[in-house]
């Protein structure tokens, strides 16, 4: 294998040379901690501050409604369980959301229906969209939050936010947007999407992977979720991951510089892909066709398992991924291809390929071939195929 | 997923791939739902199974080990066939992931199956030889690759 191929940038990305070197003074030079008074401290300091500056400037809010986090995951946990935890305070137990969010999501809202939480799961179309009437139906005067991502991971259905958080703001609900795939790949802008809350992952746009961000617009109160010192305004405690955020504050600037123009070019590439993807036999695109990510095809193949796809991508030096059943131990394929209609032998056969700016039109040609022989090799021997071309003679 | 090197190898070589024509015995088990299906086919000869083929939908460990199977019992007495076990179908690719062993679980009844219709086939019944045949998911999943 003499090149890999990379188009797995949904699940991380790598850290770019200007992030790395934005970083890089803080490991040593700039160690200080930046609780402390003395200049090595305020150095460290500074750096978040630029940081959050550049954070808020991407999203369109305020430095202040910025707070560093470990992760994408703790942003979800903390928003969600905080605006829980204050609701209940006000006899508000109800907590709205949909059935294909991330797990960082799903999961900690399932954490609260186990507590004593109502929660609806809000279906969607076969698209993967949700309707913002199934919002604005589900709010009822208990309702402490909606929790809807900006952009699925899987199939890069871009959700409608801005209706959502419209609905949510007139109803004087909380809400929240899992926004780690949208951040640094669409515009996103907090104020003209009536948003919240946000949380945002900085390994997902070339900054390095153990740090994120939550955005709380000025005025929601949530509770605390990392008790301890008095970092982050005595919001989040722990000292901070200086490098991380620096790296994190440097990484979404470059992301977001000419967003639409480069967006133009990898939706070509997208586009690209999809098209001579898709003329694979039995193969079906999943995702919205129009409201997708840049980056983002989803396509499954009948007659062929995922695992299975991806090894032999690996061995032809392709990193992809796939929405068949996890290593958890679950038989279940993707909660998102299975909330969008998928029988569940479509869904083992998926495969997700994620672009990023630096993929070129050439790997996408090499991609196409070696999917093309990949799919071909794994029906020729799979009795699911044989069963399903039988199917089509009767 | 954590493959061993002999796993990888059956998964990008497998064995005895494809049909038998006027096959002896034919065993189906898995279902699509799950994951995995896998079909074997016997060619039997005087007590002796001659020839095995096998296809496969499934994941990289469903196909590993449906392959070493049918090495394992390519030659063999029906009655030493019927001795291999998933665990020795394990032992021979030096281990699975735990969540794979259900895999090698279905191979060695693919292989019961299979055997089980060679009796039927010549009106014996084969339950009291080969035993009883789980076809359906286990609990363990066979599948790979978790969505991120």
């Amino acid at each position: 294998m003499e090149k890999i191929i990379y188009m797995d940038n949904a699940a991380t990305t790598s850290v770019s040379d200007d992030v790395l070197s934005a970083m890089l003074p803080y490991f040593k030079g700039k160690f200080g901690n930046p609780s402390t008074i003395y200049s090595l401290g305020k150095d460290a300091r500074s750096g978040i501050e630029n940081a959050r500056k550049q954070v808020a400037k991407a999203i369109g809010a305020k430095e202040k409604e910025i707070f560093f986090t470990s992760c994408g995951t703790e942003s979800d946990n903390w928003a969600i369980k905080g605006a829980a935890f204050a609701g209940i305070k006000k006899g508000k137990n109800h907590i709205i959301t949909s059935k294909i969010e991330h797990h960082a999501v799903l999961h900690t809202v399932n954490y609260l229906a186990k507590n004593g939480f109502d929660v609806t799961y809000l279906d969607v179309d076969h698209n993967g969209l949700i309707n913002p009437e199934d919002v604005k139906n589900a709010i009822t005067d208990k309702t402490a939050l909606v929790t809807i991502m900006y952009a699925n991971n899987e199939i890069g259905t871009i959700e409608p936010i801005k209706e959502i958080g419209k609905i949510c703001r007139e109803k004087g609900v909380i809400f929240h947007t899992d926004a780690v795939q949208a951040v640094g790949h669409i515009p996103v802008n907090v104020l003209e999407d009536n948003v919240d809350m946000l949380s945002l992952s900085a390994h997902k746009f070339h900054g390095a992977k153990g740090v994120g961000a939550l955005y709380i617009r000025s005025g929601v109160r949530i509770e605390t979720f990392m008790e301890g010192g008095a970092q982050e305004n005595k919001k989040r405690a722990g000292t901070e991951n200086v490098a991380g955020i620096v790296g994190l504050g440097k990484a979404i600037e470059i992301a977001c510089e000419n967003i639409e123009e480069k967006n133009k070019i990898l939706s070509q590439k997208r586009d690209k892909l999809i098209d001579e993807l898709l003329k694979i036999e039995r193969s079906r695109l999943n995702g919205d066709r129009v409201r997708r990510l840049p980056g983002n095809v989803n396509i499954s193949f009948e007659g062929i398992e995922g695992e299975s796809l991806l090894l032999l991508l690996n061995m032809a030096g392709i990193c992809a991924s796939s929405g068949s059943a996890c290593t958890s131990g679950s038989l279940d394929p993707s909660h998102v291809l299975l909330a969008i209609g998928l029988v569940h032998e479509i869904a083992h056969g998926s495969l997700r390929l994620s672009l990023d700016n630096n993929n070129t039109f050439e790997e996408i040609d090499y991609v196409v071939q070696e999917v093309n022989k990949i799919v071909k090799r794994l029906r020729d021997m799979s009795p699911l195929w044989e069963r399903i071309i039988k199917g089509e003679n009767k | 997923m954590n493959y061993s090197e002999k796993v990888m190898d059956h998964f990008a070589n497998p064995r005895n791939v494809g049909e038998i024509e006027n096959a002896d015995g034919i065993g189906e088990v898995g279902n699509p739902k799950c994951g995995d299906i896998m079909k074997m086919y016997l060619k039997i000869e005087n007590g002796i199974i001659s020839d095995v083929k096998f296809k496969t939908f499934g994941c990289g460990a469903a196909i590993a080990t449906s392959s070493m199977a049918t090495e394992l019992v390519k030659g063999k007495s029906i009655e030493d066939a019927l001795k291999v076990t998933n665990k020795a179908v394990m032992e021979a690719l030096d281990g699975l992931p735990p969540v794979k062993v259900h895999c090698s679980v279905l191979a060695e009844q693919a292989i019961k199956a299979a055997l089980a219709d060679y009796y039927t086939k010549r009106g014996i019944d084969p339950t009291p030889i080969v035993g009883e045949i789980t076809e359906d998911c286990h609990d363990s999943g066979c599948t790979g690759s978790c969505s991120i």
